[in-house]
């Protein structure tokens, strides 16, 4: 499997500089009522509009009818809320396939078999047509199946070269013959990798095709992304889909794995979504809208979007002055982290942070909420100052808090529900009287928690651990909502969570809001962003370097934004805020906040 | 649509809900198995060095059952469990205080010096004695504590240090002149002055010989330990601390202060370890104060999995290999090292155990959730087909 893809090095090579993206991303040509057609004419619709001709000379039975990967009946009883239950999944070769679903309903646990980290209990895996038992990824591996992973696996301070052979040193040696290969692979792939560059001086889209790069050069043929442009910005993720494309033109087999409808749409050629550890359908992202996509994964139809009105008031909640915390790093130099960063939220008011991930947010959260010390600054809660106080004043005087990861920050894995309540809050009613516990009331509010939060559980004595991502989120929501906060901390409150789960927390957040809840959003999707809040600013390297109106700016403008490339008041051309708008009313609804019915719709499940 | 979240009612939290049966066997199988193991590997061992391993068993186990050896193993459990208890006060926030065996000998030393010195009423003196022991324990604890606060020096280095610098404090302080009588008489051993009649602790005369006393004080530790940590503020955040510190650090807690106090608490427990030897049975500090009980303390706190109630059994097992094994060369010519060995394998034996039972019980009551889930859903889907 190796030779062959090596062997087709050549004809990589004279296609040299890619020709450019093809221009209608969403509207891949691959018609899904051709599932019988030849392969040849497979390949012709889908390059059909790539300048670059064809390789149809090469290896016809290699790219015959046959799938690159089926999976029949896979079943796998698994310690946890979801099992896969009977799926199947056929892949054809050189397509990208879009595998979607909510969070925890499978998809993970399915790719973790097909890459050999997990064996089915049932069901059978062919690639390319031939029956297969993995038993290690190493397995896996042999077959041609590369995975790379949501969270990278790079050495920082080692070069791209020593990366990708670290562990392969076997298949090119490390040398320059291993070079070679990395600049053919790169080259055949449109991937502009430079072996020699060091990782750490790379930018995340850079080490995420690195990641691809070390994958096509143990001779992988079909490609698992898993989440992969969940940390990036909309041009990144465009650059992406463009090396996307060009694996495929080469007959590469990529599965993605994303639950972001206008991504999936954009990009793939087939889809699968995944519901409940079992397939409920394909989908031809020609003919699907995202928000058919949408209500397959729930399962329910999904409530429309309301118009929003402002609740924001004159009253003053938050203002944070003058934040300034410099870090030593080991090798002695100061590294600013949060430089001079003043906010200020009122009453009712919903402030958005965006930003690429690593520029300062979570600093910026932890900071407010007193677990980082100040260099620099002040923090003012409701007129009181909050600067030199500890974390459990700071909650008492009403700061509730979403963390960005509920498992390291929000939760006691395994401790039971009720302990988990009180966690955070155990100075306050209901939770103790005096310096003595009250477990009983605190068992009786986690009741009350567990059933106006929709919290999914057989019970309040079982551990943290056990539930879903979506139902410990909701906990954890439930939680910081029960001690009337003044100001609600929400680092990316919707991560990890299904969409159902996604509607209830957007909605739990709006009607505090309209409550008089003033609220800090940090989020890494820019459509929540742009959907709840009422400012956004703009971080970029611990400073506040932008700010928008989510009435009058686009993803795209914020995304340009988020890379340091623009500053001040961002405006967007009104026609395109104008278009996105439409873009959303017409099919992703799934992505913005949606209205009361959302807990209707989701209790029939 | 709209359905009740059956959760609500299923959920009424009954006592038998939260103590179910499984969770009793899960938490027991580990120590049985650990002791049952090693039971077997002694026994082989045994064997193999030429000794009929039932009869040892035999020796240790008639001796149990007579009183004297009864009373025995329970003074022995009594010093054992408040060393136990000194241990895992720090291991529930996953502060390793491995310096129990340096507090208890400073503060039994200091408590020795200030029994042999001051004669006061009973009702003064001992309570005297206890908080000199748990200050001297708590204070001496605390150096570690601050170090690891304020200079981020492990606590584990810091009090294994510390035990080495407990033993040249008492080599500097247990000689003629300082804390022991100038003239020793004939004896080439120095120990403290003999503590005053007053600061004598009560016993209970049984068959068996005396019971210690201070078996009552093991009791109300147990009973405070365990109400500090599962009825108090305190308790909850030490917990907390312990599961993820970096969640305690986000809810709120100040973890610095929670290390400092800790590690004095359980400093001051260990204080307490050194004081029924002193108070009921030697009456002096002297060079021959029996060393050993922290680390026997780490043990058996593994043992007794840091719960105040598990510690019992841990204390009264081990106690009772220590007592009984004493017998084993006196009646047939056993080793008695067969005793360290099988403390030694339930100890690594248990912390396998324990691990392996931990993982079980996690992804089964993973299981148990998604399957009673899916059944709720189930329920509620064939609710919606009939109506």
């Amino acid at each position: 499997m190796i030779d062959t893809v090596h062997g087709r090095g050549p004809a990589g090579c004279a296609q040299g500089v890619p020709p450019g993206p093809v221009p209608s991303p969403r509207f891949p040509p691959w018609p899904s009522e051709r599932n019988d057609a030849p392969p040849d004419h497979q390949e012709t619709a889908i390059t059909a509009s790539d300048p670059v001709p064809l390789r149809k000379d090469g290896t016809p039975s290699a790219g015959t009818a046959t799938p690159a990967v089926e999976l029949r009946g896979i079943t796998k009883r698994f310690p946890g809320v979801v099992a896969n239950h009977d799926i199947n999944l056929t892949v054809r070769t050189g397509t990208v396939h879009a595998l979607m679903g909510e969070n925890g309903a499978g998809k993970s646990t399915l790719m973790k078999i097909l890459y050999g980290m997990q064996k089915p209990d049932e069901g059978t895996i062919a690639i390319n047509g031939e029956q297969c038992e993995f038993n290690t990824p190493g397995d896996a591996i042999s077959r041609g199946i590369g995975m790379v992973h949501q969270h990278f696996m790079l050495a920082d301070n080692l070069t791209v070269l020593e990366n990708v052979v670290l562990g392969g040193e076997k298949i090119h040696g490390i040398g320059a013959k291993a070079k070679a290969k990395i600049k053919e692979i790169s080259d055949q792939y449109g991937l502009g990798v430079r072996p020699d560059a060091l990782v750490e001086d790379l930018g995340v889209a850079d080490r995420q095709r690195v990641e691809i790069l070390k994958v096509l050069y143990r001779g992988a043929k079909i490609l698992i992304l898993d989440e992969p442009t969940a940390v990036l910005v909309p041009q990144e993720v465009d650059a992406l889909f463009d090396n996307l494309r060009e694996l495929k033109s080469e007959g590469v087999t990529v599965i993605f794995i994303s639950h972001k409808l206008h991504e999936v749409l954009a990009v793939a050629d087939a889809i699968s979504v995944i519901r409940r550890g079992t397939t409920v359908g394909d989908a031809d992202p020609k003919a699907v809208t995202a928000r058919q996509l949408a209500e397959m994964m729930v399962g329910a139809e999904l409530p429309s979007p309301e118009s929003r009105e402002s609740t924001v008031t004159a009253t003053e909640m938050l203002d944070v002055k003058d934040l300034r915390i410099a870090k030593t790093d080991a090798e002695g130099i100061e590294r600013v982290v949060l430089d001079d960063i003043s906010l200020r939220i009122h009453k009712g008011e919903i402030l958005g942070i965006a930003g690429v991930e690593g520029n300062g947010q979570a600093e910026l959260v932890e900071a407010i909420m007193g677990m980082l010390p100040l260099d620099g600054g002040t923090v003012t809660l409701d007129g009181k100052d909050l600067s030199g106080t500890l974390t459990r004043a700071r909650r008492e005087a009403g700061i509730g808090y979403i963390p960005e990861d509920r498992h390291k920050h929000g939760l006691l894995l395994e401790a039971p529900l009720w302990e988990n309540r009180i966690l955070g809050h155990v100075t306050e009613e209901p939770n103790s009287k005096g310096v003595l516990l009250d477990p009983g009331a605190a068992r009786t509010d986690t009741l009350r928690i567990v059933e106006e939060f929709d919290v999914r559980t057989p019970g309040i004595e079982v551990t943290a651990a056990s539930l879903s991502g979506g139902n410990q989120q909701k906990l954890i929501i439930g939680r910081e909502m029960s001690h009337q906060p003044k100001l609600l901390i929400a680092a990316h409150p919707t991560r990890g969570v299904d969409v159902g789960a996604q509607a209830q927390i957007w909605e739990h957040i709006r009607v505090a809001q309209r409550a008089g809840l003033a609220v800090l959003l940090i989020s890494a999707d820019l459509d929540e962003l742009i959907g709840l809040s009422d400012t956004i600013r703009v971080i970029y390297r611990g400073r506040l370097v932008a700010d928008a109106d989510p009435a009058t700016v686009t993803a795209e403008d914020l995304g340009t934004a988020m890379t340091g490339a623009a500053s001040g008041h961002i405006e967007s051309e009104p026609e395109a805020v104008a278009e996105a708008q439409a873009v959303a009313a017409e099919g992703t609804e799934a992505e913005h906040p949606p209205t009361d019915t959302a807990d209707d719709s989701q209790a029939g499940e | 649509m709209t359905s009740p979240n059956p959760a609500a009612k299923a959920a009424k939290p009954g006592l038998a809900q939260r103590i179910s049966g499984e969770r009793i066997v899960l938490a027991l199988a580990a120590p049985v198995l650990a002791v049952v193991l090693s039971v077997a590997i002694c026994s082989v061992l045994l064997a193999t060095s030429g000794k009929n391993p039932f009869d040892a068993w035999n020796v240790m186990i008639t001796y149990a059952t007579k009183s004297d050896g009864q009373v025995n193993i329970l003074n022995r459990s009594t010093t054992y469990y408040l060393a136990a208890a000194a241990a895992a006060f720090g291991f529930r926030m996953n502060l390793f205080n491995i310096g129990v065996e340096g507090q208890y000998k400073v503060a039994a030393l200091f408590a020795a010096y200030v029994g042999g010195q001051v004669d006061l009423p009973s009702f003064i003196q001992i309570p005297l004695l206890l908080v000199t022991a748990m200050l001297v324990g708590g204070l001496y604890a605390s150096i570690a504590g601050l170090l690891k606060v304020y200079r981020g020096v492990s606590e584990v280095i810091a009090t294994i240090m510390l035990n080495s610098i407990a033993v040249a404090i008492v080599g500097l302080l247990l000689v003629p002149g300082i804390f022991a009588p100038k003239v020793s008489g004939t004896s080439n051993s120095i120990q403290t002055a003999p503590l005053s009649e007053s600061s004598h602790f009560f016993a209970l005369d049984t068959a068996g010989g005396p019971l210690w006393g201070f078996i009552f004080i093991a009791i109300l530790v147990g009973v405070v330990f365990q109400f500090t940590l599962t009825r108090t503020r305190f308790g909850f955040d030490l917990r907390a601390t312990g599961r993820s510190e970096s969640a305690a650090t986000a809810s709120g807690v100040n973890v610095k202060k929670m290390v400092i106090i800790s590690m004095a608490v359980s400093g001051a427990i260990a204080g307490l370890i050194g004081l029924p030897e002193l108070m009921q049975n030697s009456f002096n500090y002297g060079q021959s104060f029996q060393p050993g009980l922290g680390f026997l303390g780490i043990s058996i706190a593994l043992l007794g999995r840091n719960s105040p109630f598990g510690m019992v059994f841990a204390a009264v097992l081990f106690a009772f290999l220590d007592a009984t094994g004493s017998q084993l060369p006196l009646q047939g010519g056993f080793p008695s090292e067969i005793v360290a060995v099988m403390q030694g394998t339930i100890v690594i034996c248990v912390v396998v155990a324990y691990e392996l039972v931990r993982r079980y019980g996690l992804k089964r009551q993973q299981q148990k959730v998604g399957a009673q889930l899916a059944a709720q859903i189930a329920a509620t889907e064939k609710k919606e087909v009939s109506a």
